[in-house]
């Protein structure tokens, strides 16, 4: 029972952690972008300044806005917070991950994203009508790339649950697995595309109609807009630890001592750390694509988990 | 090329019952006709490939004067012809010239002159929240204006309508998400597809042309420096060239030398920061970055060498106010060496990069045909095969003592209109080099006469934009009772509205960024 009790504890303690150090991330990924583009960076904690003053900020609504809209930013945060409920960040073997798998953290994924678009139409503008049908064109492109790579993921270690799938990778040891290869690959493009990134969309954008992610939140100001951002860079970070963890889960904590965890911790942060930084230098070098060669991209991804998976069935099932 | 042939061979044309005053404006062809005439006019010079290049009327006693300027081989003609004040009615030109749409719009919203046959008569310059039946460019108008309160809201504007299955409507400003210039733009999209592309612009409108009149010539200077900020150079030398041949003031070679040092610089700055900006709007930020600190550097020069960052206010009817000295001179020629230096390396990067390629190329194109038919100039033209610059075609002083390379592209494309910016800042840093290697000893500035009553003068020089002209008529005592500049933006912008079909929605700011038409040199 205590056990139990423990366990739970350590799974609440991981999602805060995950709330908490995710504006860290996009702060420390802006400030990668700054120094490779010859620039000041600014601090890396400026997003949690940003976040601080959106809080107290006046929210402004207008006057088309319907509950919807409203309510839409506790929705979308939520949902967030319980995805990353499910995904182990410092340690394996979380009782949130058994009652909760892989499947459902797509779920999670797209539940916001459901209200994300509704409260982008639901404010009549041009804008967030162009930026919710943009999201939809792209995330139903997306979606099935990303459980592609995750089926080969999932049918390697014969479980849905991230928990014991990241155990699984860990007790194999490294071995190079094409099935592997091309699911990271596939996953790392989804991750791109999902977190609104170059050459996706450009987060930094102040061009309404090149806006895909900026366009649906463009009515959105204080408190409600915070949320959003928040929940944008959980998700970005969700993305980072799901690709950091899956494929290269050394250093996370297999028992709950304290040692343990704190090796996780700084396993985990150095990880995502490096991850951002590719991001960065990838950002650095291309432009945003055209609209249109969205799908040629999502397609890529979604042949990559493909092969993957054919890979697996053929190569490594057999064995 | 025998330049007077064409007019010889256009006037032969005419016949007799259209009898033409022939006389000139300063350097300039002047002929007046009758009003009846001036549609017939046009079509003739259609069929004479005659450029338009700019129209504008005046209000003189109980007349309306109305100008025409055309342009062929490089030898400009400007006609005229008169209208009474009572019923101001003229046929149009713009149903030949598409070029001279917009323009006469602004000749009815401003004198109340009526174009008939005019194929868009709906008001341009003054919105609909403006006072019907009230002419700010009328004589009795009052300068100050006739305030309101209040402005209301602009919301009647008759836009063209897409119909039918899954068309929708995306209107886009006037205040935009980033810190740029107002302008309205209305789609009419089917997916991401711009089924077509209406500019609503004047929201910069300054009273440019009323507040001009009774202005000596030193403060209608500073006015035309204000026309668009970043083209303060060339606005200022045109209207100052317009004032000095009004005049008859010759400039000394020294300020000459000095002026095409500056216009040069200007030119170099703009495209400077326009090739970062077509950058950044496909979000390849790293170009922007390093082109704004070029850019940057070059406006530190400007403010160390000349006094201010943007050169406002340095060119003086008669001269320039700020000369060049021996340590002025190296310090440019060094910084052109080092920028030459930089901007190999930082092109061939771009040059290099796939993604940027993907974005740029067969984006945006404007044909040779719809450029040709709007008179598009500057980059945009010459990007799109009009082979057209003041600086060779019609070389005024300094240009007449160089070579200009005029760089020339015909894809028509985003990429072409990238190059040709690249091309040009080297051709102008040549240009600056020749003229310090020129620099001779002498006075900057000429003393100033005054112009007889009802003189006139048209500046033509080419701006970074591209061809600026100004026109401007002294009234007695030394002031100015006309002023009009005409900022390539006005024929620019209509270029947009075309290049953009087939383009899809989210590419419509990279195509405007590659225009980057003026809204305040439009607006006046």
């Amino acid at each position: 029972m205590g056990d139990q009790l423990m366990n739970w504890l350590i799974a609440i303690l991981q999602t805060m952690l995950f709330v908490a150090l995710s504006p860290l991330l996009a702060g420390w990924l802006k400030c990668c972008k700054c120094r490779l583009q010859n620039r000041k960076a600014p601090s890396i904690f400026q997003t949690y300044r940003d976040l601080l003053k959106l809080t107290h900020k006046q929210p402004v609504v207008s006057d088309q806005a319907s509950w919807l809209f409203v309510l839409a930013p506790y929705i979308i945060f939520s949902a967030t917070v319980l995805a990353a409920t499910v995904v182990p960040l410092i340690t394996v073997d979380l009782p949130t991950s058994a009652s909760a798998d892989v499947i459902v953290l797509v779920g999670f994924f797209a539940f916001a994203r459901f209200f994300l678009a509704l409260a982008g139409l639901d404010i009549g503008t041009a804008f967030g009508g162009m930026g919710s049908s943009r999201e939809m064109t792209i995330s139903s492109l997306a979606e099935p790339a990303m459980l592609m790579a995750i089926f080969t993921l999932t049918m390697t270690a014969s479980t849905t649950n991230l928990s014991f799938a990241i155990a699984h990778v860990l007790n194999e040891g490294l071995v190079l697995r094409p099935s592997f290869v091309f699911a990271l690959s596939a996953l790392i493009l989804v991750a791109v595309a999902e977190t609104g990134r170059i050459p996706v969309d450009n987060p930094a954008t102040h061009l309404e109609l090149t806006m895909i992610h900026e366009a649906m939140i463009l009515e959105y100001s204080g408190r409600h807009l915070a949320l959003i951002e928040w929940a944008s860079q959980l998700k970005l970070m969700l993305y980072g630890v799901l690709i950091a963890n899956i494929f290269f889960p050394w250093g996370i904590a297999e028992t709950f001592s304290l040692q343990d965890l704190a090796y996780g911790l700084l396993a985990i942060i150095g990880k995502l750390a490096l991850l951002a930084f590719f991001l960065a230098i990838a950002e650095t070098f291309v432009a945003k694509m055209r609209l249109f060669r969205v799908q040629e991209y999502l397609s890529f991804a979604y042949l990559l988990g493909l092969l993957g998976m054919l890979s697996h069935i053929i190569l490594e099932a057999s064995r | 090329m025998s330049s007077s042939n064409w007019t010889a061979d256009f006037l032969s044309q005419l016949g007799r019952d259209t009898p033409v005053a022939e006389s000139t404006v300063a350097a300039t062809r002047l002929w007046q006709i009758d009003s009846q005439a001036w549609q017939q006019l046009a079509e003739l010079a259609v069929v004479h490939k005659l450029r338009w290049v700019a129209g504008w009327a005046e209000h003189v006693d109980k007349q309306f004067l109305i100008n025409s300027c055309f342009e062929k081989q490089g030898e400009y003609l400007l006609l005229r012809t008169t209208v009474d004040v009572v019923s101001p009615e003229l046929p149009s030109q713009a149903t030949v010239y598409p070029a001279a749409n917009r323009s006469e719009r602004h000749s009815q919203d401003m004198f109340g002159i009526k174009f008939t046959s005019h194929p868009d008569n709906r008001r341009w310059t003054r919105h609909q929240a403006w006072i019907e039946n009230s002419y700010p460019l009328r004589k009795d108008f009052p300068v100050q204006g006739s305030p309101v309160g209040v402005t209301p809201p602009d919301m009647h504007y008759p836009f063209i309508k897409g119909h039918g299955a899954g068309v929708y409507e995306i209107p886009v400003g006037p205040v935009h998400a980033g810190i740029i210039e107002p302008g309205h733009f209305r789609f009419q999209a089917v997916g991401e597809l711009i089924l077509n592309l209406e500019e609503r612009l004047g929201y910069v409108h300054k009273g440019i042309e009323k507040i001009a009149e009774g202005r000596t010539p030193e403060s209608l200077g500073r006015l035309a420096g204000r026309v668009s900020g970043d083209t303060t150079v060339g606005h200022c030398w045109a209207a100052c060239r317009a004032m000095e041949l009004a005049a008859g003031v010759e400039i000394p070679p020294r300020a000459a030398l000095i002026r095409g040092i500056l216009a040069e610089r200007e030119r170099v700055a703009n495209h400077l920061g326009d090739i970062g900006a077509i950058c950044n709007d496909v979000a390849f930020v790293f170009a922007q970055m390093q082109m704004t600190r070029l850019r940057e550097l070059w406006l530190r020069t400007n403010a160390t060498v000349f006094g201010h960052r943007l050169l406002m206010d340095a060119i003086v009817p008669g001269g320039v106010v700020c000369d060049l000295s021996d340590v002025a001179c190296s310090l440019i020629k060094k910084d052109i060496a080092e920028l030459r230096t930089e901007l190999t390396e930082i092109i061939t990067a771009l040059d290099l990069n796939t993604s940027l390629e993907d974005r740029l190329y067969t984006a945006g194109f404007l044909s040779e045909d719809i450029a040709k038919a709007f008179g598009t100039l500057g980059y945009v033209g010459r990007a799109s095969g009009q082979d057209f610059d003041v600086r060779r075609d019609t070389p005024y002083p300094p240009y007449d003592q160089v070579k200009v390379k005029v760089a020339l592209e015909n894809q028509g494309d985003i990429a072409s209109r990238f190059w040709i910016r690249y091309k040009e800042i080297r051709t102008a840093l040549a240009l600056i080099e020749k003229f310090i290697a020129q620099l001779v000893a002498g006075d900057i500035c000429s003393d100033w006469k005054i112009p007889p009553s009802g003189s006139e003068g048209l500046g033509i020089v080419e701006g970074w934009r591209g061809e600026i002209v100004s026109y401007i008529r002294f009234a007695a005592d030394n002031k100015v009772a006309r002023f009009y500049p005409r900022d390539p933006s006005q024929l620019n912008w209509p270029a947009l509205e075309k290049l953009v079909l087939n383009n899809i929605v989210p590419d419509f700011p990279v195509c405007n960024k590659s225009l980057n038409g003026s809204y305040s040199g439009n607006d006046l």
